[in-house]
């Protein structure tokens, strides 16, 4: 059984007429949850759980490898301290080069002033540029090129001058 | 034939919507999913899911070869494209011919013919369509010629530009040379077509399109839709019919898209796109768009139709089901789009997850979404969360309804632009009809003003 909009409303024509405000219906393949605000209309709030039917096909990976970026991952040296990360904004593909085989914005070892551009972080087809917003010495990358990086994820480090 | 399981080639709310309509009419649905969609809204409900690549669209939705493979594994009569990524794409059009299986939209041909922006313009000038007055330039000197004759200030197109890339506005003839050097350098750059073309720029336009329906044989429209209401060239806010429109000026709009689809002996669901100058009190053709469109549920609250059904049932080879006589039109329907955009920062995009989505439920309200409590919106594609359709017996009815409507849409975990359209639908020219195109981002730099200044930010 699959629950279609007709479904929903015509639960909601019985209740209507009844004396309660909230329905909450959970089946193995879906939850509903109906609600009756002070002013007698209703909004809902509905899941579908059924698991989707995969088919593999001949030519695909066998596991997709959504792998992303985790903030904390590279944080490990003690030395780490004094360095200044440089971090994504949004949840996005982290790229480090202007386009696919042009040479990356910043390498390590490179010099940067805080106005520096070090990398472009794609969300939602658009283009969100990254400053380096510290004046150093990049020391560490930490996301690969078009990988996904999460929200407030660490992109690179930097060694302040004078650090 | 008759289709008993069609391939969706899409994604996201449209893919929902078309399974939808599909267990409705007992087709089979094979989802075709990049990897970051396998546990999306659609892959849950479609009768099967099949991964055709990494989340890049370009290596997955965007990949002919990956989507006929596909709809051949999963033995798919048809494939559905859905809008944006392959929909008016002739190779897959092609390639499908090719594997026996039914493309679910124009024949490649017609994709063709309204594919480049000149190329439209030619045949809407065949088919005796008024078109802005312009043309093609190669020369600065025929670019002279050309603007004397539509007069200041004009617009250079890239010919293969779209969506608002590649136009620039020319306001004197002193300008003009530099600025057809540089967008001949920018359009060769960009689409890797240096040709440009020279129109008249209508100060006061409104963006009014007529949904139409053909057998290959018989077109039939299906009135107009207003989306003067856009933020860059990307719609926000969409209504049918086009309100305060004259009547004689909506009937000529309706049999200029009648004829221009007659003229490609369309065949499918398309859309042809006018451009409304309110100060000549005409309108001009603009271009086709060859696939179902976002905004089709405001012409399906006003006539009653389902429009996928019907895009299904002429792919299928079957006659259109009815004449323009059996099409009524009654009352009036606004759609709102929201999006993980805040609005408020620039509408930086807001991907990740939805911890709660609650939505209105009633009479003349309808919702088309491919989020649910707990979805996660990826990063990798556009910001489309749901679209609030409301239906009323007038314009008035139905602005009530949506106001009602937008405020008991509840979505948490990420940013939404739910609160722009609360402001919007309380703005009296909005509620007044017929906006120009120049309205909203008049009405967006106005409120970013005002809240600039501290008096109005501290509400008194």
């Amino acid at each position: 059984m699959k629950l279609t909009n007709e479904d929903v409303n015509e639960i909601l024509q019985l209740l209507d007429a009844g004396p309660f405000d909230e329905l909450n219906l959970q089946t193995l393949r879906f939850k509903l949850q109906l609600r009756r605000g002070g002013d007698g209309t209703w909004t809902q709030e509905a899941q579908i759980l059924s698991a989707p039917n995969l088919l593999s096909p001949a030519t695909a990976a066998a596991v997709p490898a959504a792998a992303a970026a985790s903030p904390a991952q590279h944080s490990t040296q003690a030395e780490a301290e004094h360095l200044v990360p440089v971090r994504t904004p949004l949840l996005g593909t982290f790229y480090r080069a202007p386009k696919p085989g042009a040479p990356a914005f910043v390498e390590v070892g490179s010099r940067v002033e805080k106005d520096t551009l070090v990398g472009i972080v794609e969300t939602m087809k658009l283009m969100n540029s990254i400053y380096a917003e510290t004046a150093g010495k990049v020391v560490e990358i930490c996301a690969q090129d078009a990988a996904t990086v999460e929200h407030d994820a660490v992109l690179m480090r930097i060694e302040p001058e004078g650090a | 034939m008759t289709i008993r399981r069609i391939l969706i080639a899409n994604r996201g709310e449209i893919a929902v919507r078309i399974v939808r309509t599909c267990q409705r009419l007992g087709i089979e649905t094979v989802l075709a999913a990049s990897e970051a969609d396998l546990d999306s809204l659609a892959a849950r409900l479609a009768d099967r899911t099949i991964c055709i690549g990494p989340a890049k669209s370009s290596a997955s939705y965007l990949d002919v070869d990956a989507v006929v493979g596909a709809a051949c594994a999963a033995k798919a009569d048809a494939i559905h494209p859905g809008y944006g990524f392959l929909s008016e794409n002739q190779r897959l059009a092609q390639a499908c011919a090719g594997a026996g299986i039914v493309f679910i939209g124009p024949t490649a041909a017609q994709l063709d013919a309204v594919g480049d922006k000149l190329k439209a313009r030619s045949h809407a000038l065949a088919a005796g369509l008024p078109v802005v007055p312009g043309g093609e330039v190669d020369s600065i000197d025929e670019a002279r010629t050309v603007a004397e004759k539509t007069g200041w200030p004009v617009l250079i197109k890239a010919v293969s530009g779209g969506g608002g890339r590649g136009m620039k506005l020319v306001h004197e003839p002193d300008k003009l040379a530099a600025t057809i050097e540089l967008a001949m350098a920018e359009a060769h750059a960009s689409f890797g077509d240096p040709r440009v073309y020279l129109e008249r720029y209508v100060a006061s336009g409104r963006h009014v399109e007529v949904q139409v329906l053909g057998d290959g044989e018989n077109v039939i429209h299906l009135g107009t839709r207003d989306c003067s209401i856009q933020r860059r060239y990307q719609k926000l806010v969409e209504e049918a019919p086009a309100p305060n429109l004259r009547d004689g000026l909506r009937t000529a709009m309706h049999e200029a898209a009648v004829t221009f689809a007659k003229h490609l002996e369309y065949r499918g669901l398309g859309t042809v796109e006018l451009l409304v100058d309110c100060e000549r009190d005409t309108f001009y053709f603009l271009e086709m768009n060859a696939r179902i469109q976002v905004e089709h549920p405001v012409t399906e609250a006003i006539c009653g139709l389902d429009l996928v059904a019907e895009q299904i049932a002429v792919a299928e080879g079957k006659p259109l089901r009815f004449t323009q006589d059996d099409v009524h039109l009654a009352g009036h329907a606004i759609e709102c789009r929201i999006n993980a955009e805040d609005w408020t920062q620039d509408f930086r995009p807001s991907p990740g997850t939805v911890s709660h989505a609650v939505f209105p439920l009633g009479e003349g309200v309808r919702i088309d979404t491919h989020i649910q409590t707990g979805a996660r919106v990826p990063p990798f594609y556009d910001s489309l969360l749901a679209k609030l359709i409301v239906q009323g017996a007038d314009r008035t009815h139905a602005l009530d309804r949506l106001r009602h409507a937008l405020a008991q849409c509840e979505i948490t975990g990420v940013s939404t632009n739910l609160p722009m359209h609360i402001e919007l639908m309380a703005q009296e020219e909005f509620a007044r009809g017929g906006v120009n195109t120049a309205y909203f981002p008049w009405f967006l730099e106005n409120r970013a003003t005002a809240l600039r200044d501290p008096c109005v930010a501290k509400g008194r």
